[in-house]
C-alpha cells in the first residue's frame, strides 16, 4: 500500500475515481494526508453509486410523503402501510455494469443485494421483479448476456425461495454495450418489526454475520460509477460471486434475530461492504464505531486493511445488538451454520476507527463518509440537440398502411422483439413458491395474496425508454402512468413507487438535462397519481465508447387490493362476452413500436400525457373490477389496440371478433400508442352497469366486438383487415423470443 | 393425522406444504429440523422442495447425510408413508430409498410451468383417489428433473408398476414433446417396491387450492389421509 506522501506524489486518487478537489476535501476533513485505506474508503463511498452526488440535489423534487408511507427514501428500502398492521417493504436496484462484464454473477448478485435490503428491514421477501434491457437479440454477444442474466436472476431467486412474479425485457441498440439489469424485491412485515440501519447506544457490540470476507468485488461501486470501455473485460475481479444458499440461510437467521427483539440496527454489506455499512450506521445515529479487522472472518489469507474494508463479498451483514445479547445472536446464526462475530463496538465520538493487527489502520469522521457528508454537484444542463430535430417531424408525410398491408404489419409487430411473449424468460423463474401468486408473469400486474389478511397487493415494473428518449420529462411521467395502468388493470389501487434511474454520464450537460427532466417527470406523475416515492436507485455513466443509453427510469409500483380475490387478468374468458375500449380511438404514432419496427423511424415527441385521464380511467377500471363487473382488463401499450386485443385473446386461448368504425388513419388506429386506454371484456348482462359506472367516472367507452371462436379477426368498417388463427398466433407468440435469441 | 415436514438448510417449500396440510386440510403438522433425530409420532413424512445445501455437489447429495435421514430411513423401513417432492425426491434418490438418479434438464435451463401428468398407478396410498390414467395438472419448478435409470432397473419399475406419474400432453399421450426435462420414459414420479415411499418432481402443494389455478394435487394429500385413517 502506498504511503500518504506517495499517494500525494502519484495522485493515486485518480485511479480510484476521485477528483482533485475531492482529494483536497478529504485532506481538509482529516487535517492531514489520508492513508491508502482511508483514501479507498472515501473513493468508494463518494462514488456516484454510493453517494448519488450528481443526482442527490434533484431528489428534493420527489414527493416522498403520504399517509401510507412508513419509511421513505434514505433507508435500506421503503415501507408502505397496507392496512391490518402490515407493511410492504420494497426497493429496486441496478446491477448494470457487473452484468455487462459477467452476466450470470452480475445479475445474480443484483438479486442478492436487493433481497438483503428487504430482509434487513425486518421483512420477509415475498416477491422479486426485474427490468432488463439489451441490444439487438440477434447479436451473438447480446444473446450471451441475455442467457447469463436470465439464468443468474433465476438461479438466485429460485434457490432463495422468493418467487419472481413480474418483469419486463426490452431491446434497443443503445443498450448493446451497456445492458441494464434492475432488480426489485418486495417484502412483508408487521409494522412493529420494521428495523432500521442505525448503530446506536455507546458500548453496544458491532457484529459481522453471514459469509466470510474475501478479495472479491473490491471497488465494485467505483467500477459502477464510470463509463464502460474495452478495458472492462479486465474488471471481472470487480464483480462479486453470489451464493444464494448462504443468502437463504441469512434470510432465516436475520428474520429470527429481528423477531427476537435484540437488534438495535442492522445493515447489509452491499456496495463498499464493511466501509459503507459501518459508516452509514454510525453516521445515522450520530455515533462512532471502533472495529478490529483481525476479528473479521476471512476466506483468504494475508488480506490487508484496505482489502478487508473494501471487499464486496456477498451475503454479509453488520449487526448492532443490545449489549449482553452477543451469545444469543451467535446461537441463532450457529443454528443456520453462519458466522456471527463481535468485531467492535459503538462509540460516542463520531469517528470510524479501524484497527488491524494492533495498528490504527484508519480514523475518519463517520458522517463525512456517509451520503450526507459526500460532495454534491449540480452540473450544467443543456437540452440535447437531437430533440428539436425529432420534434419537428411532420406525420402528414408518413404514408398510411394500405388495407392489404395491415395483416402483415400485425404479424410483424406480434413477433417483434419488444412485444413477443416473454415466456422463455419467466419460465426460468420460479413464480409459484410461497403460494401467494394469484396472478403471475404474463399479465399486466402480478397479484399476490398475503398471509394474515384478506387484502392483496398488485406489483409491476415498467418503463418505455423510447418515449423517454423522445421526451425525457413526458416519457418519465408516462413510465409512472403505465405502471399505474398495470396496477389498475390488475384491480389494485396504486399507492407507492420505487424508482431506478438509469442514464448516461451526468457530467455531460445534455445527459444532466435528461436526468433533471426525468426526475421532474416522475415527480409530476407521482404527485398526480398519489404514489409517493419510497425508495430508489440511481445508475449513471451507462455509456459505451461515449454513447449513452436512452434515459431509462424504471418504475416499480405497488398497488393494494381490498380483497385479493377481486382481481383481474388480461385473459378473455367467455365466448359471447362484449369487448370494450376504455378511452378514445387514437391515431398517435409518435413513439410507437409500429413506427420503429415497420418504418424504422423514431420521430415526434412521443405519446401525449394526460395524468387526469390516467387517474380517471384507471379508477373506473379498478372500481369495475372490484364490483365484479368485468371478466378481463388489459392496458393498451406497446403495439397499440390491435396487439392489446390479440394479447387478451391469446392469454385466454379464445378468439375475438372486433369491428372498428373510424375515419382516423389506419396505422394509428390499430397500432398507435395513445395513453390512458384499456381493453375490457364483460358479459352482456353487466353492460348497463359498466356504462353507468363509466358515465359516473366521466370515462369514454365504446363497444369493439365480442369474444369467441378460434379466430382473431379485426374489421375496419366493411374490410376484414386482420384474420388470424389463434393456434398459429399462440405458437409464434410463445416461441418467438426463443427464435429471436437463436435458442430454437 | 399427524404429518412431519423435514426442514433442511435450503428447503423452501416446507412452509407451503405445512400451509396446505394445516390450513386447507386441517391436519396436525410439525416442522422437523434436519438435525433432529426423531420424527416424533408422525404418520406421514414429507421431504419438501427447495435447494437443500444449495444443491452443492449434487442435488440432495448432502441432505441425505443429515441426522434426521436415519429416522426417515427407519420410518420407511417400517412401512411409514414418505413423500419426497422435487428436491425431496432428489434426496430420496441419494438416500437410496428410491432407485435412479437425477440429471440436469435436457434444456439445461430451470423450468417453472403448469404440467400435465398421467396417473399410471392408482393403487398406491397417495393416488388411490385418482382414476387410473387420469390426467392431472400439477406445476413443475426444477433445474434437475431429468430422471435416469438403467434399462434393467427401468424394466423392474415397469414390471412392479412403480411408475406412478408420467409427463403427458392434453390427449394423454406421454410424448417426447410433453416431456419437460428429458426424463427417461417420461417419468415424473415413482414409488418404492413396498409401495410406501413416493418421489415426484411436480409440486402437488402448488395445485391444492383453486385460487392458485387448480386443485388436482390436493387429492394426493387427501388420499394419504384416507389411507392412514383406514389403516388406523
Amino acid at each position: 500500500m502506498l504511503k500518504p506522501e506517495e499517494i500525494k506524489q502519484t495522485q493515486a486518487w485518480k485511479a480510484m475515481g476521485l477528483k482533485d478537489e475531492e482529494y483536497q476535501r478529504i485532506c481538509e476533513i482529516l487535517g492531514r494526508l489520508p492513508n491508502y485505506t482511508e483514501l479507498g474508503m472515501y473513493a468508494v463511498l463518494w462514488s456516484e453509486h454510493c453517494s448519488y452526488k450528481h443526482s442527490r440535489p434533484l431528489f428534493k423534487y420527489f414527493p416522498t410523503k403520504g399517509p401510507r408511507i412508513l419509511v421513505g427514501p434514505g433507508e435500506n428500502a421503503g415501507a408502505v402501510d397496507i392496512g391490518d398492521g402490515l407493511a410492504i417493504v420494497m426497493k429496486v436496484e441496478s446491477h448494470n455494469h457487473p452484468s455487462a462484464v459477467e452476466p450470470y454473477q452480475g445479475a445474480a448478485t443484483g438479486v442478492g443485494g436487493i433481497l438483503r435490503d428487504i430482509f434487513t428491514m425486518g421483512a420477509r421477501p415475498i416477491a422479486n421483479l426485474n427490468s432488463l434491457r439489451f441490444g439487438n437479440p440477434q447479436d451473438e454477444h447480446v444473446r450471451r448476456l441475455v442467457r447469463g442474466v436470465v439464468a443468474g436472476i433465476g438461479d438466485y431467486g429460485n434457490c432463495t425461495g422468493v418467487p419472481t412474479v413480474a418483469g419486463e425485457v426490452g431491446f434497443a441498440d443503445c443498450y448493446s454495450g451497456n445492458c441494464l439489469v434492475n432488480a426489485m424485491s418486495v417484502g412483508l412485515a408487521p409494522h412493529e418489526l420494521i428495523t432500521q440501519a442505525v448503530a446506536d447506544g455507546v458500548g453496544n457490540p458491532v457484529m459481522v454475520v453471514g459469509s466470510t470476507t474475501g478479495r472479491d468485488g473490491i471497488h465494485g461501486a467505483t467500477f459502477a460509477s464510470a463509463e464502460l470501455s474495452e478495458e472492462n473485460e479486465e474488471k471481472r475481479p470487480s464483480v462479486q460471486v453470489g451464493d444464494p444458499f448462504t443468502e437463504k440461510l441469512l434470510i432465516e437467521a436475520c428474520l429470527e434475530l429481528i423477531q427476537s427483539g435484540v437488534v438495535v440496527g442492522i445493515q447489509d454489506m452491499g456496495a463498499a461492504g464493511l466501509t459503507s455499512s459501518s459508516a452509514e450506521m454510525a453516521g445515522k445515529a450520530g455515533c462512532g464505531i471502533e472495529m478490529d479487522l483481525t476479528l473479521v472472518p476471512q476466506r483468504e489469507t494475508g488480506m490487508n486493511s484496505y482489502e478487508i474494508m473494501l471487499s464486496e463479498s456477498q451475503e454479509r451483514m453488520l449487526v448492532v445488538p443490545k449489549a449482553g445479547t452477543e451469545e444469543q445472536v451467535k446461537a441463532i446464526f450457529a443454528k443456520w451454520g453462519l458466522h456471527a462475530v463481535v468485531v467492535g463496538r459503538v462509540t460516542g465520538d463520531g469517528m470510524l476507527r479501524i484497527f488491524h493487527h494492533g495498528q490504527l489502520a484508519a480514523e475518519v469522521p463517520a458522517k463525512s463518509l456517509s451520503t450526507d457528508g459526500a460532495p454534491a454537484y449540480v452540473p450544467p444542463a443543456e437540452k440535447p440537440a437531437y430533440l428539436d430535430e425529432l420534434w419537428q417531424y411532420d406525420f402528414q408525410q408518413l404514408p398510411d398502411l394500405e388495407l392489404e398491408e395491415i395483416q402483415e404489419a400485425f404479424w410483424q409487430l406480434l413477433t417483434s422483439p419488444n412485444i413477443v411473449s416473454r415466456r422463455w424468460v419467466w419460465e426460468q423463474y420460479d413464480h409459484h413458491v410461497q403460494l401467494g401468486t394469484l396472478v403471475g408473469p404474463g399479465s399486466d400486474a402480478a397479484v399476490l395474496r398475503l398471509p394474515g389478511t384478506k387484502r392483496g397487493i398488485a406489483l409491476t415494473i415498467d418503463c418505455n425508454s423510447r418515449y423517454c428518449y423522445q421526451n425525457p420529462r413526458v416519457g418519465a411521467a408516462l413510465a409512472v402512468a403505465e405502471a399505474a395502468r398495470n396496477i389498475y388493470a390488475g384491480g389494485g389501487e396504486p399507492v407507492a413507487i420505487t424508482d431506478g434511474l438509469n442514464l448516461g454520464n451526468p457530467e455531460k450537460p445534455d445527459i444532466y438535462w435528461q436526468l433533471r427532466e426525468t426526475v421532474l417527470g416522475i415527480a409530476e406523475a407521482c404527485e398526480a397519481l398519489g404514489t409517493p416515492i419510497t425508495s430508489g436507485n440511481v445508475s449513471l455513466y451507462n455509456e459505451t465508447e461515449g454513447q449513452a443509453i436512452y434515459p431509462t427510469p424504471i418504475i416499480g409500483m405497488l398497488g393494494v387490493l381490498e380483497d385479493a380475490q377481486k382481481h383481474a387478468t388480461i385473459a378473455f374468458k367467455n365466448a359471447g362476452d362484449l369487448i370494450l375500449l376504455v378511452g378514445e380511438l387514437g391515431e398517435e404514432l409518435s413513439g410507437s413500436e409500429y413506427l420503429e419496427v415497420r418504418r424504422q423511424l423514431i420521430a415526434g415527441p412521443g405519446p401525449k400525457l394526460d395524468l387526469a385521464a390516467e387517474k380517471r380511467h384507471g379508477e373506473f377500471c379498478r372500481t369495475a373490477i372490484a364490483q365484479g363487473l368485468v371478466n378481463s382488463c388489459h392496458d393498451i401499450s406497446d403495439g397499440g389496440l390491435a396487439v392489446a386485443l390479440a394479447e387478451c385473446a391469446m392469454a385466454g386461448r379464445i378468439g375475438a371478433q372486433v369491428r372498428l368504425h373510424s375515419s382516423k388513419r389506419r396505422d394509428g388506429l390499430l397500432f398507435g400508442e395513445s395513453q390512458a386506454r384499456y381493453v375490457l371484456s364483460l358479459s352482456e348482462e353487466d353492460y348497463e352497469a359498466v356504462r353507468d359506472l363509466a358515465v359516473e367516472h366521466g370515462v369514454p367507452i365504446s363497444l369493439l366486438g365480442r369474444v369467441g371462436g378460434a379466430e382473431f379477426a379485426v374489421e375496419l368498417g366493411e374490410n376484414r383487415v386482420i384474420e388470424a388463427d389463434l393456434q398459429k398466433m399462440l405458437e409464434l407468440w410463445n416461441t418467438g423470443l426463443e427464435r429471436l435469441l437463436g435458442e430454437k | 393425522m399427524k404429518f412431519a415436514v423435514v426442514v433442511f438448510p435450503g428447503s423452501n417449500c416446507d412452509q407451503d406444504c405445512i400451509h396446505i396440510l394445516r390450513n386447507v386440510l386441517h391436519q396436525e403438522v410439525t416442522a422437523v429440523w434436519h438435525q433432529d433425530a426423531s420424527l416424533d409420532d408422525a404418520q406421514c413424512v414429507i421431504l419438501p422442495g427447495g435447494f437443500s445445501y444449495g444443491d452443492y455437489l449434487r442435488t440432495g447429495a448432502l441432505a441425505c447425510f443429515s441426522p434426521i435421514m436415519a429416522a426417515v430411513q427407519d420410518f420407511a423401513d417400517q412401512g411409514g408413508l414418505v413423500l419426497g417432492i422435487c428436491n425431496g425426491f432428489q434426496i430420496l434418490l441419494e438416500a437410496g430409498l428410491l432407485p435412479g438418479a437425477m440429471l440436469r434438464n435436457r434444456s439445461l435451463r430451470f423450468v417453472c410451468k403448469p404440467q400435465l401428468l398421467r396417473v399410471e398407478n392408482n393403487k398406491t396410498p397417495f393416488t388411490h383417489l385418482y382414476g387410473e390414467g387420469r390426467l392431472i395438472q400439477v406445476p413443475i419448478a426444477h433445474g434437475e428433473g431429468n430422471y435416469f435409470l438403467d434399462p434393467e432397473g427401468l424394466e423392474q419399475l415397469r414390471k412392479n408398476k412403480q411408475i406412478v406419474f408420467r409427463y403427458a400432453d392434453a390427449t394423454g399421450n406421454a410424448s417426447s414433446e410433453a416431456n419437460p426435462n428429458g426424463s427417461v420414459d417420461n417419468i415424473a414420479g415413482i414409488i418404492n417396491a413396498a409401495g410406501n415411499v413416493l418421489g415426484m418432481m411436480p409440486h402437488p402443494e402448488r395445485s391444492s387450492e383453486a385460487v392458485l389455478g387448480g386443485a388436482d394435487g390436493l387429492l394426493l394429500f387427501q388420499a394419504a389421509i384416507a389411507y392412514l385413517a383406514e389403516r388406523g
